[in-house]
């Protein structure tokens, strides 16, 4: 299994992102801190088979979004996002 | 279910079981069934090495309980009124657009519907009959079929991956007013999500899921 099998998108972990924001978070719009770039959560390329899951940006690859949850807690790094517009 | 506030097509929820020692095992499904529906169901594909869909198909029985978070999602939904529909299903990707198809026929809309649909075999196909009856419905969705590994004897249907020229001719030109769905394993995705671009739909109409590893 390569890279390509791995590959999600911001759809697969709606769940989790309800989770973390209290509310639908994958039609939010998503601003990338490295190029710029705006589109939906569910349009982010997700990577959710390591022990954290990763957030990237389809246009350029930047990491958006860590997060790693264990137990109780739970880590959010948003370093790479600029701007994250919830709706609704 | 208690708390289930109804759901949109397309959705999908999250399932968790807990082992008696604690432990939890959680996947995503796509629901089924459309809304107007009085029960909602789930298909789950049963992976030989998976470690949650093996039980939910072989060990569940009627009255058990389970947690079930959701509907989960907002982007890959279709509400009738809202523009014609063109689906492309890899493998059990046709879960949520048969939810589509379903909340269309219950909700009699007469928008176009046309779904490519493509399997391994012919008994990999889901919702063979289901999909049959629809499509010889007044109105009904066009429904075409890809077979890319075994065909019966005398298929007519087509015999490849799916590549731009089928979609041409799944779909026809491009309809500005239409929205593509593609839900399937994720290489299958981005081949026909490529590919549609490359025909000239928009690409803020062309949405897409992707079902990997962690289904099973």
């Amino acid at each position: 299994m390569d890279d390509g099998d791995l590959r999600l998108d911001g759809n697969a972990v709606g769940g989790l992102l309800g989770d973390v924001f209290g509310r639908e978070t994958t039609t939010a719009r998503g601003t990338c801190g490295s190029c710029g770039a705006v589109g939906e959560v569910a349009t982010l390329v997700v990577y959710a088979h390591a022990p954290g899951t990763v957030l990237r940006c389809p246009a350029c690859g930047a990491v958006l979004l860590r997060i790693v949850r264990d137990g109780e807690r739970l880590w959010l790094d948003a370093r790479g996002l600029r701007c994250l517009e919830l709706r609704g | 279910m208690a708390g289930w506030a109804g759901h949109r097509a397309g959705q999908h929820v999250d399932v968790r079981l807990t082992a008696e020692d604690g432990y939890q095992a959680q996947r995503s499904y796509s629901i089924a069934s459309a809304p107007e529906d009085e029960r909602l169901a789930l298909t789950v594909e049963r992976l030989e090495d998976g470690e949650v869909s093996p039980f939910l198909v072989d060990e569940l029985r009627a009255g058990d309980r389970f947690e079930l978070r959701g509907p989960i999602g907002g982007y890959f939904v279709w509400e009738a009124g809202s523009g014609p529909l063109l689906l492309a299903a890899g493998g059990s990707g046709i879960v949520p657009l048969m939810a589509m198809l379903r909340h269309r026929a219950a909700a009699g809309s007469n928008e176009g519907a046309r779904l490519l649909y493509s399997a391994r075999s012919f008994d990999d196909v889901i919702y063979r009959e289901e999909l049959a009856r629809l499509s010889a419905a007044d109105g009904g969705p066009q429904v075409a079929y890809t077979l890319t590994r075994e065909r019966p004897d005398g298929w007519t249907g087509y015999d490849r991956r799916v590549d731009g020229a089928m979609l041409t001719e799944a779909f026809g030109p491009a309809d500005p007013a239409g929205t593509a769905f593609v839900c399937g394993p994720t290489r299958f995705v981005e081949t026909v999500a490529d590919a549609l671009v490359g025909l000239g739909h928009d690409p803020g109409r062309v949405k897409t899921e992707r079902f990997g590893p962690t289904g099973g």
